[in-house]
């Protein structure tokens, strides 16, 4: 009599390997697993927020208690587009934003250069770690001690005094100098890492055709590097736009940041009306980022 | 059922309903007084006793203050068992927004900011049985318009003070006693001034306006009406450019400036006089309040209808108007005191005649802050700017 | 190397100027915190040390510091999740709408702080505030880790366009089952941008002001008691030692961040260079 071979069927696959064979068959149910946590958390918190707050700026206020009522109305779109003060403010804000933004991308690339591709590894180590300190070290205090930097008798006073000149530091100038100072690191970093992209048989190559440092520099190296820039400003321009406290610091001029800190209580809608105008500014910025690749080179 | 069971149980159910109707009637007769609000708060005590038990177990108050008001802290956190977390805010907007948000449990309001804290049900009225101190209080300054509503008091009053024009002496004449140093176009001082910034200045520039152009027949530096408030914003349309700083409230910034002398003159508080005249070295300042009057604050602790420390907070009003805590803010701060028992106990004798405490002549040009309604109280109707108006108009000014 | 000594020599420069307009206010903030006089006057004129003494006893400053550790771990910890999470979707699929995505995660950081600060204190109070949500730990962690989980996100996506898809495919074809296969080839592989991410995760929002001053409500993270604190007269020069200890003390992570990451790895990732001509995207 021949026996029929005892053959073990194969082990119940335990709940969590069923599950995962599941996922590996259906990628778009892997795919929705994935999205789901953030998406949510991206829609409900922050859209969902400021969803909130751009809904009131169609409300109008109690003239006395500045409670919000929830009566329709156009008024306060109208008000921002109406009054001068409103456009300076935001014009000047702009305007602030593009001149730090020109400032941090020169300061930048020299040494985001040097460190992508003159410093050797050990250097470069050191310096990443030199340019990333900075951000933290407190944001207030930095803008506190620059206050005492740019004072009539602070440091660059003094500095300048011997020469006869007198630097009026609380100014826009001076606000520009410590805007510059502070996004700096956010626009060195990325900088810094689109450089190290480039492979020096590029700068090799150019060289070998005839073209001088100055040549290579600005045909070859600076369009690759310009989405990196591009990725940086994006940080310098977005920041500067909206900050209110460093602006208060140093000068008496109102920005976008200021008015709407300022109002937001007492006209919660007009603020909100006018939140909207660097939220339209920024997204435009991104959207001309993205189409120059700066999104692969944040 | 039986007869008899019947007529009992009917007996029962009507003694039912009369019980359960006279609990309600009971209920709904205790805190409604025809119309005004409760002073109730959830959580609060029911006897003074039972406020300091439960203080001991919330352990801590927050309070929106202006910068320096809390005194003995350290006293009253060993004496009750509240720990005491200030925070300070910068103009009553910035107070109302804090208080608004609910994480506080009281605040120090002056009167642009009471009014409108109290009619949108934001603070609740006190109770004074529950405040020891509170009988002490000058009676002038009880039951006023700026701290209390339908006959409700609603809060404890901390002290008042005026706006003061503050100088260096190295720099601006000692003699100086007119507002003119800072509205003078081409004043010598020009980029040097030092404004507070807020939109209740405005009343400042309609004080000056007061005496100097008669003519407007400014009456209440609150209730401007167009043509009034055209003037006032004007003035400060053209003051804005000579203006050395705007401080929002932030002490630190305007002692600094005078410090280093990027200010020589302008607007402040009597804290900051008193914090420059007590530095290492003391900074060379004055601060009178000028011959065309001034602005000024009578200040009030308020509690948060929805304080999450309401025993706490009751504790704290009725410390901050003990002769101790009076005596002490009113030096520390510079302000005159509203128990005048703080008098004997301030260091400088002289404190509460120094500071016109019982004097009440000498605040009828101080204008005390309060927030601009549309009705002018007076036979004008209801053409006055409002508080909305005011905000806007500052922001104007500002550029 | 390939620049002419002239370009050499004015990069170093360059490069050491920027680095002096770097490091020139972050010393006179360490010089601040020994100076004696409680206002800031330049140029300094006595200095003490007394300072650190104050505010090594002070409590609030204790309190802040915690507050503003626990903070920032529980937003890095959150946008470690959902920053890894977004960045394999993005990475390994291709779908309708992920460009949005990249522009929605983006989003928080880009636009301005008090305009997201404003929208949350909005619906805390008007949505939330109804149903018993009040400021805290809580929200002040939901805002930071909403506009932190970008730095995440940028680490991991390039991280993962530089590796292989393939690889992953290759586990599961070896009877790897998803968790094993993210533990033992995604995860390794990501490491480092992790590390980095977290990093700049953890900075960004310990040094946040802006939005946690609207959700905190009476809590107070180490920024805002600086802000508090700026503003009394008496309390001044502690800030300056605050400040001063919290850059000296993140200078040990940092490194040991960038000793782990290795080259670049704390700005991004160790590349591949690029081929002759720039990787093109596939465009979805």
């Amino acid at each position: 009599m021949t026996s029929v071979p005892h053959v073990e069927s194969p082990p119940r696959a335990s709940p969590g390997r069923r599950l995962s064979t599941f996922f590996f068959r259906h990628s778009r149910v892997r795919l929705a697993v994935l999205l789901a946590l953030p998406v949510a958390w991206l829609v409900v918190v922050y859209f969902g927020s400021l969803f909130v707050l751009l809904l009131s700026a169609f409300w109008d206020t109690n003239p006395f208690t500045a409670e919000v009522v929830h009566d329709f109305t156009l008024e306060n779109f109208k008000r921002i587009v109406e009054t001068p003060v409103f456009r300076d403010v935001a014009w000047r804000t702009i305007q602030m934003a593009a001149l730090v933004t020109v400032a941090d991308a020169v300061l930048a690339f020299p040494i985001a250069y040097y460190m992508a591709r003159i410093a050797s590894p050990r250097t470069r180590d050191l310096l990443v770690i030199a340019v990333l300190m900075p951000l933290w070290a407190n944001y207030l205090v930095k803008a506190y001690a620059w206050r005492t930097i740019l004072s009539d008798g602070g440091m660059i006073n003094s500095v300048l005094e011997p020469f006869g000149i007198h630097f009026d530091g609380y100014s826009t100038v001076g606000l520009w100098l410590v805007f510059t100072y502070l996004w700096l690191p956010f626009m060195i970093l990325p900088i810094y890492a689109g450089l190290e992209r480039i492979p020096a048989s590029l700068l090799e190559a150019s060289a070998d055709l005839g073209a001088r440092s100055l040549a290579t520099f600005a045909r070859v190296v600076l369009p690759l590097a310009f989405p990196a820039v591009v990725a940086g400003s994006i940080f310098t321009f977005s920041l500067t736009l909206g900050d209110y406290i460093a602006p208060g610091l140093i000068t008496n001029e109102q920005f976008i940041g200021t008015v709407i800190y300022n109002i937001r209580g007492e006209a919660l809608p007009t603020a909100a009306a006018y939140s909207m105008v660097p939220i339209v500014v920024v997204i435009a910025y991104l959207l001309v980022a993205r189409k120059l690749r700066a999104f692969e080179s944040l | 059922m039986s007869g008899s069971k019947v007529r009992v149980t009917r007996w029962a159910a009507f003694g039912l309903i009369v019980g359960a109707l006279s609990i309600v009637a009971a209920g709904c007769g205790g805190g409604d007084d025809g119309g005004g609000a409760s002073t109730a708060i959830e959580g609060l005590g029911s006897s003074l006793e039972e406020i300091q038990e439960l203080a001991r177990e919330e352990g801590e108050v927050n309070i929106v203050q202006w910068a320096g008001y809390a005194q003995l802290v350290d006293e009253f956190a060993a004496a009750t068992g509240c720990k005491v977390n200030t925070k300070d805010g910068g103009s009553s907007d910035d107070m109302i927004s804090l208080i608004q948000t609910g994480a506080y449990d009281g605040v120090s309001a002056s009167g642009n900011a009471s009014v409108r804290l109290m009619t949108t049900g934001d603070v609740a009225p006190v109770n004074t049985d529950f405040i020891p101190n509170y009988e002490d209080v000058q009676e002038g300054i009880k039951n006023q318009s700026y701290n209390s509503l339908d006959d409700q008091p609603y809060g404890v009053p901390h002290g008042r003070g005026p706006n003061y024009l503050m100088f260096r002496t190295d720099v601006v004449p000692e003699a100086t006693d007119s507002w003119n140093v800072i509205w003078d176009a081409s004043g010598p001082y020009n980029g040097k001034l030092s404004i507070y910034d807020d939109s209740i200045f405005i009343a400042d520039a309609a004080v000056y306006l007061k005496a100097t152009q008669p003519d407007l027949n400014i009456t209440n530096p609150y209730e401007l009406d167009e043509e009034q408030f055209n003037a006032a914003v004007d003035l400060l349309k053209q003051q804005a450019p000579n203006v050395g700083e705007y401080w929002p409230g932030d002490v630190a910034k305007q002692i600094q400036s005078y410090t280093n002398k990027d200010s020589v003159v302008g607007t402040t508080w009597p804290y900051q006089y008193v914090q420059l005249t007590a530095a290492d070295p003391p900074v060379p300042v004055k601060a009178i309040k000028p011959k065309e009057g001034t602005t000024g604050w009578s200040d009030t602790w308020m509690i948060y209808s929805k304080a999450t420390n309401p025993n706490c907070m009751y504790l704290w009003m009725n410390h901050m108007i003990s002769p101790e805590a009076q005596a002490a803010v009113a030096e520390g701060f510079g302000e005159a005191p509203v128990n005048l028992e703080a008098c004997a106990l301030t260091k400088n004798q002289n404190h509460c005649d120094e500071y016109h405490a019982d004097d009440e002549e000498w605040w009828e040009d101080v204008y005390y802050w309060t927030t601009p309604v549309a009705d002018c109280g007076d036979d004008r109707g209801d053409v006055c700017k409002t508080q909305e108006d005011w905000e806007a108009a500052w922001t104007e000014i500002r550029g | 190397m390939v620049e002419s000594r002239l370009t050499r020599i004015l990069l170093h420069l360059g490069a050491f100027a920027t680095l002096a307009f770097i490091y020139i206010p972050l010393i006179v903030i360490g010089l601040y915190a020994f100076n004696a006089n409680v206002t800031q006057k330049w140029p300094i004129e006595n200095y003490s040390t007394k300072w650190f003494s104050v505010a090594f006893n002070d409590e609030a400053v204790r309190d802040a510091l915690k507050l503003s550790v626990l903070a920032a771990l529980g937003a890095t910890a959150i946008a470690l999740v959902l920053g890894t999470l977004a960045s394999m979707a993005v990475a390994r699929y291709r779908f309708f709408g992920r460009e949005v995505i990249t522009f929605a995660v983006i989003l928080p950081i880009a636009l301005p702080g008090i305009v997201t600060g404003l929208a949350l204190q909005a619906t805390i109070l008007d949505v939330l505030g109804p149903l018993g949500v009040s400021f805290g730990l809580t929200t002040i962690i939901v805002g930071h880790a909403t506009f932190c989980v970008v730095v995440v996100y940028n680490n991991v996506i390039a991280r993962m366009r530089r590796t292989a898809g393939s690889l992953d495919e290759a586990s599961a074809d070896l009877g790897a089952d998803a968790w094993q296969t993210f533990r033992y080839v995604m995860f390794p592989q990501m490491r480092t941008a992790l590390l980095a991410g977290a990093l700049l995760a953890f900075a960004l929002s310990f040094d946040e002001v802006v939005v946690t001053i609207f959700t905190s409500g009476a809590q107070q993270t180490l920024p805002i008691w600086i802000f508090a604190t700026l503003s009394r007269p008496a309390e001044l020069p502690i800030v300056n030692v605050v400040a001063l200890f919290v850059i000296v003390v993140s200078i040990i992570p940092v490194y040991f961040a960038q000793r782990l990451a290795g080259g670049s790895g704390l700005t991004g990732d160790r590349p591949e260079k690029m081929t002759a001509a720039p990787a093109i995207e596939a465009e979805p």
